[in-house]
C-alpha cells in the first residue's frame, strides 16, 4: 500500500485538474486510475465507492472523497494552505470561488456546440478582463505583498496560477492589462514544486482537445 | 449601526437561502436589504460593494463577503457548526456538497421555460430519490445518532433539513421511502432557533412564483 492520494477520473483536466494543481503544489505524491469507458465509471459506482455516484473521487487518509470542493478544502487545510485564521480562510475561499467560476467557464467551452463558441470564448475573455483578473491585480496592488493573503502561499494562489495559464490558452496576451499579475505568474511559476508540476512529464493534463471531448460524452452519457 | 449582518439579495430564496437558514439555526439575527430592480444591482455594483459583481453579498464582522459557500463556511466555522476536526469537516463538506447540487437543481425549476418543465421535474425528483435522500438515510443508519457528523448539530444537518422541506414542495409524498429522514426532518425542525424559523413571520422565504420569475430575471440579466 502506497500511502500516497489515488486519484479516480479521465485523463482529461476537467474537475479534477485544479486537485492535481494543489497536490502537486503542495509537494504531494499522488497516483492516479484512469476512467477510460462508460464500464470504468460502472465498475467504480457498482463498487460503492462513489459517494453521489460522481468522479472526481480521491482516496486520502482511509476516505474515499467525492466533491471537488471539498476534496480541495480537505488537501489546502492539511497542507498548510488555508490562511491561519477564520479571516483569511474567508478571503481564500471567495478568491478561489471567483477562479472556479472562470476556470468553469473555460472547461466547458470546448463541450459546446461549435456555432456557440465563438461567442463563449468572447464571454470568458470579457469575464477574466473585466470581472476576475481586476480583483486579483487589485488585491495584489493594495496590499503590495507576494500572494495573495496573509503574505504567505495558499491555495488563492496556486488556483490563480491555474486560471491564469487557462486563460492565456484561450487567449495568449490576455493578462496585457495586468502587470501585477504578470509577475505574480512568474513569481509562483517559479516556486519549486509548481516548476516541476509546469514541466513536461509532469501529472498536469493538456487542454482537452477534440478526441478528449468524444471519450468524455461517452463515459458521462453527455 | 446594529452590528447585526446585513444580507443582499433579492426577496426570495435564490443562493442566499441556504445562508439564511444558517444564521437562523445558529440564532444569529440578521437584516435584510432587497434588490428589486436593476438599478439595485447596479448601485450595489459601481459603490464597488460586490467583489465579484454578483450576490449574495453579507456584511458581517466589517467584511463583505460574496460567494455562496465562502459566506456559509465562514458563518458555520464561527458558530461551530462545522464539525470539531479536518476529518468531520471533510465528511461535512461532501455531504453539503451534494446538497449545493440538488438545490440547484431544485432551484432552476422554476425559471425552467415551460417546454422543459415535465423532464426538469423527473430529473430533479429522480436525483433526489435515488442519488442524494439514499446517501443521507444510510449516514443516519450507519452510525444511528440524531446528527449527520459528529453527534452534534453542524451545517450538514441545517442544510439537509431546507433540502428535505423543498424538496416535499415539490412532491409532498418525497420521503415515503426514507424513515431516518423522516424522523430527522422532525427532530432537526424541533430545535428550538429551527423552530421559530419555521413559523410564519420569520425571514425564511417562500417558493418562486410564476409571477416573481420575470422580476427576478430583469434584475440579473
Amino acid at each position: 500500500m502506497a500511502g500516497k492520494p489515488k486519484l479516480h477520473y479521465t485523463k482529461g483536466r476537467g474537475k479534477m485538474e485544479s486537485i492535481r494543481w494543489l497536490l502537486a503544489a503542495a509537494g504531494v505524491e499522488f497516483e492516479e486510475e484512469f476512467i477510460e469507458t462508460k464500464e470504468d465509471l460502472e465498475k467504480l459506482r457498482n463498487d460503492g465507492v462513489l459517494l453521489f455516484q460522481q468522479v472526481p473521487m480521491v482516496e486520502i487518509d482511509g476516505m474515499r472523497m467525492v466533491q471537488t470542493r471539498a476534496i480541495l478544502s480537505y488537501i489546502a487545510a492539511k497542507y498548510n494552505l488555508y490562511g491561519k485564521d477564520l479571516k483569511e480562510r474567508a478571503w481564500i475561499d471567495m478568491y478561489v470561488e471567483g477562479t472556479t467560476d472562470l476556470m468553469g467557464m473555460i472547461m466547458y467551452l470546448p463541450f459546446q456546440p461549435a456555432d456557440t463558441k465563438e461567442k463563449n470564448l468572447a464571454l470568458i475573455i470579457e469575464r477574466a478582463t473585466t470581472r476576475y483578473f481586476p480583483v486579483y491585480e487589485k488585491a495584489l496592488k493594495d496590499h503590495g505583498q507576494d500572494y495573495l493573503v496573509g503574505n504567505k502561499l495558499s491555495w488563492a494562489d496556486v488556483h490563480l496560477l491555474e486560471a491564469i495559464l487557462m486563460a492565456e490558452e484561450c487567449k495568449p496576451d490576455v493578462l496585457f492589462a495586468f502587470p501585477l499579475l504578470q509577475a505574480f505568474k512568474g513569481r509562483i511559476s517559479n516556486i519549486p514544486t509548481i516548476k516541476k508540476f509546469l514541466q513536461p512529464g509532469s501529472q498536469r493534463k493538456p487542454p482537452t482537445d477534440d478526441k478528449m471531448v468524444a471519450v468524455v460524452r461517452k463515459i458521462f452519457n453527455i | 449601526m446594529s452590528g447585526k449582518p446585513k444580507l443582499h439579495y433579492f426577496n426570495g430564496r435564490g443562493r442566499m437561502e441556504p445562508i439564511r437558514w444558517l444564521l437562523a439555526a445558529a440564532g444569529v439575527e440578521f437584516e435584510e436589504s432587497y434588490l428589486e430592480k436593476k438599478e439595485d444591482l447596479t448601485k450595489l455594483q459601481k459603490d464597488g460593494s460586490l467583489l465579484f459583481q454578483q450576490v449574495p453579498m453579507v456584511e458581517m464582522d466589517g467584511m463583505k463577503l460574496v460567494q455562496t459557500r465562502a459566506i456559509a463556511n465562514y458563518i458555520a466555522t464561527k458558530y461551530n457548526l462545522y464539525g470539531k476536526d479536518l476529518k468531520e469537516r471533510a465528511l461535512i463538506d461532501m455531504y453539503v456538497e451534494g446538497m449545493f447540487d440538488l438545490n440547484e437543481l431544485l432551484m432552476a425549476y422554476g425559471y425552467q421555460p415551460a417546454d422543459k418543465k415535465e423532464q426538469h421535474f423527473a430529473n430533479m425528483i429522480d436525483k433526489a430519490t435515488n442519488r442524494y435522500f439514499p446517501v443521507f438515510e444510510k449516514v443516519l443508519k450507519d452510525h444511528g445518532k440524531d446528527f449527520l457528523v459528529g453527534n452534534q448539530l453542524s451545517r450538514a444537518d441545517v442544510q439537509l433539513l431546507e433540502i428535505l422541506l423543498m424538496a416535499e414542495e415539490f412532491k409532498a409524498d418525497i420521503l415515503a421511502r426514507f424513515p431516518l429522514l423522516q424522523s430527522f426532518k422532525a427532530r432537526i425542525s424541533n430545535i428550538p432557533t429551527i423552530k421559530k424559523f419555521l413559523q410564519p413571520g420569520s425571514q425564511r422565504k417562500p417558493p418562486v412564483r410564476e409571477e416573481d420569475v420575470a422580476k427576478v430575471i430583469k434584475i440579473f440579466y
